[in-house]
């Protein structure tokens, strides 16, 4: 479970989260909002690139803000990129191996692991493929498979399906889906593709102009007139 | 399987290259290329090294020919000063060069790109002013060992088993065939990897959980003790050394030619070091100006850039390949 705690970070004259509080229980839980609403802001806090000027954040009772961000990672937090990130000089292999190596998890478990990780992933390409040589959809799915290898406890996934083509989107999905069971993660979402938050989350909270503005049962956050407003402009 | 076998037959073919170079070569050569081959084996290991940094991590150093310089101090010092077996000074420079290395890279790993590379030419300067001021040990007395202007003054000593040129030549490409080992086995497993991710993306490596600043303060660690390890073998290798023989301005010229040959690649590397010790010994041995490879180096850069970013051992095989492809074409037409 995370607790956020009046959460609130700045830059300059700008308030990106503001006095944020809501908590996260458990399964894959989406996180939405307008362009520029504090939703990678969050994740940046969490992953330790942005020191916010208030708040706590507690992650399965521990206090995540206070840990070194090269260090969360040990203790469980993964995320992706709104750009692809995944490494295009290494192999498929490499790439997972590379987070697994700097999780804490051991040696011996290294090769299981990795490849128990990318065959969750539906990846249909071998581990000694380069990543240079993959599709934008296959390189995702790389990405999934460093989220969730080395015993994750939170994976944050930053629009995972941004400019996947529909089919690809749906095994993503499927996939995302998946990775609480897996892993016994918490997954945190953020997406701009409502099907897709709708197919992953059993719940979602909804950011604008760094407030919470909904949170609870995802169909039940999609009806809400808040969100509608925010999203498409007052009438 | 597969695999297997063809990285079997690419390690064979690597260890016949080798073989032919350290017996072929001496052969072969005459003492004068046999001469310059050994310099092309020292200067593989200095292109290694600025490989590592410019093309493995991405940290731009224009400082490395007086990272070299300090190496060959060290290792003249130690030659003159003591009777250490060859080796064992080589490990020594290597590791003091990595202390000194690191100590300068220390403040430089909050900067990167442009100031970097500032940076380091600046500390290149200043290294290259001390020894100018200082000069090079050649015999003398403490730790400086400068002796003035004394008509005798003792070459330094190379191993003995490796007296002559021929010998030398061969504990050279040996020196430097050890350094690539260990090359290798640092971008084959966890650096190599942990530093694939911070050149691709810092804060996607630190996502990861990898300690960006240890991980490159290690990269500069170990293209400090190469480097110094190469400044070790060129002391031997010249017999004498000078301050003059360490301008700020080669630094550039190898960041150049490290490019041209694929800073990314191992044999990168080797590609450099040719372009860079063996070609101008080429044009002198026809009378042509060494001078013209500074114009040919700038237009090598700029070829490879706008061309192939991976380099000429890139470049190279891939051109081949495609020329073989047409002529077997251009063989099935007629046919």
């Amino acid at each position: 479970m995370i607790e956020v705690t009046g959460l609130t970070v700045r830059y300059g004259g700008v308030t990106s989260l503001d006095d944020l509080s809501l908590t996260f229980e458990q399964g894959t839980c989406g996180l939405i909002g307008p362009n520029g609403a504090g939703k990678t802001t969050f994740f940046n806090v969490l992953s330790g690139f942005v020191r916010p000027a208030g708040g706590t954040v507690r992650a399965f009772g521990v206090d995540l803000l206070s840990m070194a961000h090269f260090r969360r990672a040990r203790w469980g937090v993964r995320r992706t990129f709104q750009t692809e990130q995944a490494i295009e000089e290494l192999s498929v292999f490499d790439n997972v191996a590379m987070v697994h190596e700097h999780s804490g998890a051991g040696a011996s478990a290294r090769r299981r692991d990795v490849l128990d990780a990318i065959s969750f992933t539906g990846l249909d390409a071998g581990p000694d493929t380069k990543v240079r040589t993959l599709g934008m959809g296959q390189r995702r799915l790389v990405e999934v498979a460093r989220a969730v290898v080395g015993r994750p406890r939170l994976v944050l996934l930053d629009e995972p399906a941004a400019g996947l083509p529909d089919e690809e989107t749906r095994h993503l999905g499927e996939v995302i889906t998946r990775i609480p069971e897996h892993t016994g993660a918490l997954a945190i979402l953020v997406d701009h593709d409502m099907s897709l938050v709708s197919a992953c989350c059993q719940t979602t909270a909804v950011l604008d102009f760094g407030k919470l503005i909904a949170s609870g049962p995802t169909a039940a956050v999609l009806r809400d007139d808040d969100v509608i407003r925010a999203y498409l402009g007052v009438a | 399987m597969r695999a297997d076998r063809t990285q079997l037959i690419r390690w064979g073919v690597v260890a016949a290259l080798v073989l032919f170079v350290l017996f072929g070569f001496p052969a072969f050569l005459s003492l004068y290329y046999v001469d310059a081959m050994t310099q092309v084996a020292i200067y593989s290991m200095v292109a290694l090294a600025l490989g590592i940094l410019v093309g493995r991590v991405g940290l731009v150093s224009l400082g490395q020919v007086a990272v070299l310089a300090i190496g060959a101090w060290v290792a003249a010092r130690l030659l003159f000063a003591t009777t250490q077996p060859y080796p064992l000074v080589l490990l020594e420079a290597g590791l003091i060069t990595m202390v000194a290395g690191t100590l300068i890279g220390l403040p430089a790993l909050r900067l990167r790109g442009l100031y970097l590379a500032l940076i380091t030419l600046m500390l290149a300067g200043a290294i290259t002013v001390v020894l100018a001021t200082v000069n090079f040990p050649n015999g003398g007395h403490g730790f400086l060992g400068y002796n003035g202007g004394l008509i005798h003054i003792p070459p330094i000593r190379r191993p003995s088993v490796a007296a002559g040129d021929p010998a030398y030549f061969r504990y050279s490409v040996i020196v430097a065939v050890l350094m690539f080992l260990l090359v290798l086995a640092h971008i084959r497993t966890r650096p190599g990897r942990a530093w694939a991710a911070i050149r691709q993306s810092e804060p996607a490596a630190l996502a990861a959980g990898i300690n960006t600043w240890l991980y490159k303060l290690w990269a500069f660690a170990l293209a400090s003790f190469i480097t110094g390890v190469a400044g070790g073998v060129l002391a031997g290798a010249v017999h004498y050394l000078y301050s003059i023989g360490f301008p700020t301005q080669d630094s550039i010229t190898l960041l150049a030619v490290v490019l041209m040959g694929g800073a990314y690649s191992l044999w990168g590397a080797v590609v450099a070091a040719l372009l860079y010790q063996f070609l101008p010994a080429l044009l002198n041995n026809w009378g042509v100006s060494a001078d013209w490879l500074i114009i040919l180096f700038g237009l090598g850069v700029v070829q490879v850039l706008t061309t192939a970013p991976a380099g000429l051992a890139d470049q190279v095989p891939r051109d081949l390949a495609r020329l073989g492809r047409l002529l077997m074409r251009l063989r099935g037409d007629t046919g």
